[in-house]
């Protein structure tokens, strides 16, 4: 499976969640399959889906899921530490591993070689990550969130992406839908 | 005056309940007091950009966020001011040591030190300079302004403000 076809999977138990979804082609697929308020979508600044994602989470009680990649977090290691050492039980991080930088291409990151996200998320001190195959997302992600536990996800799927336009809603719109989604 | 509690009441008071760190030594006072208060949050960072990130997260889940650290970092996070903080519209009061000004121990620090007020001029950052200890008034309208309009805000702490460092 590809990551759309995985979202496309999750789309009905992300709805009734908070979602924080990464910058490119991942916010295209989710914003074209399933637009919901409670969709944060970045259009820029990649890296950073899974610290906005913790800042939420620690700020308010509801359940925040984070849709993040490998190149994601390749850019933003220091990420892993910092959810390792402040992790609350209504965070999961849902790392989309295709092994490929699929905004720009598809060229490969490391992890299609010899780095090992759930082995670093573990090293960094996070508590509960579970390495998944594609079709068994849903299934991992319904449990994650039954746990009430803050969860690592590292889900090993193919490269590719789907043919989605780009979101042309204003930044700040996202920004106000999704805020008062929160405090809804 | 104690400067350290002085800022930590004044964040306190204007409910900024969040604050992210990367340390310099003479943000070393100031990091301890917030992390010393129950009524402030204190989450360390290890890069800018990250700290940045948090705090947006953590301003769309109702609290008011700041983030304290080095003018080094302009260097580290002009990306994220332009497409997260900025283009979404967001708050947020930045506490910076201002390294490499009057004081100065370490030439290395100059050298960011005089692009720093011309990076945040180009990134139409609205900018204040703590000089000297009686500058610190001026920090409670600042977060006031900040949560007003929405936007980074700088403040630049230079060793003078502090007192300087001694030997390092």
């Amino acid at each position: 499976m590809i990551r759309s076809e995985i979202l496309r999977d999750i789309a009905p138990i992300l709805r009734d969640q908070l979602v924080v979804c990464n910058i490119g082609i991942p916010s295209q697929e989710l914003h074209a399959i399933d637009d919901q308020p409670t969709n944060f979508y970045m259009l820029g600044t990649m890296g950073l889906a899974s610290s906005i994602g913790l800042g939420l989470a620690l700020a308010q009680p509801k359940t925040v899921i984070v849709i993040d990649g490998d190149g994601s977090i390749l850019t933003n290691l220091g990420t892993l530490p910092t959810i390792g050492n402040n992790c609350p039980d209504n965070y999961i991080l849902m790392i989309i591993d295709n092994g490929s930088y699929g905004s720009t291409g598809d060229q490969p990151t490391y992890t299609s070689m010899k780095t090992d996200l759930v082995a670093m998320a573990r090293a960094a001190g996070c508590e509960n990550v579970v390495e998944v195959q594609d079709v068994d997302t849903g299934t991992a992600l319904q449990a994650a969130i039954d746990s009430g536990k803050g969860t690592v996800m590292v889900v090993k799927c193919d490269s590719g992406n789907a043919k989605m336009p780009v979101i042309t809603m204003d930044p700040v719109v996202i920004r106000d839908r999704f805020m008062k989604a929160v405090a809804s | 005056m104690n400067i350290d509690k002085r800022i930590a009441d004044d964040l306190a008071a204007n409910d900024v309940s969040f604050v992210t760190t990367v340390p310099c030594k003479q943000l070393a006072g100031v990091i301890e007091e917030i992390d010393q208060r129950s009524d402030i949050f204190h989450i360390p960072s290890n890069k800018e950009d990250e700290g940045m990130g948090l705090c947006a997260g953590a301003w769309m889940g109702g609290k008011r966020p700041a983030i304290i650290m080095q003018n080094t970092a302009i260097g580290v996070t002009i990306n994220t001011l332009a497409t997260l903080i900025q283009y979404y519209r967001m708050p947020l009061p930045m506490i910076i040591s201002y390294r490499g000004e009057l004081r100065e121990p370490v030439a290395c620090q100059v050298e960011m030190a005089v692009h720093t007020k011309a990076l945040l001029a180009q990134m139409h950052i609205p900018t204040y300079h703590f000089h000297w200890q009686s500058d610190v008034e001026e920090f409670d309208n600042i977060l006031k302004y900040t949560f007003m309009c929405n936007k980074p805000v700088a403040i630049l702490t230079d060793a003078n403000f502090w007192g300087g460092y001694g030997d390092q």
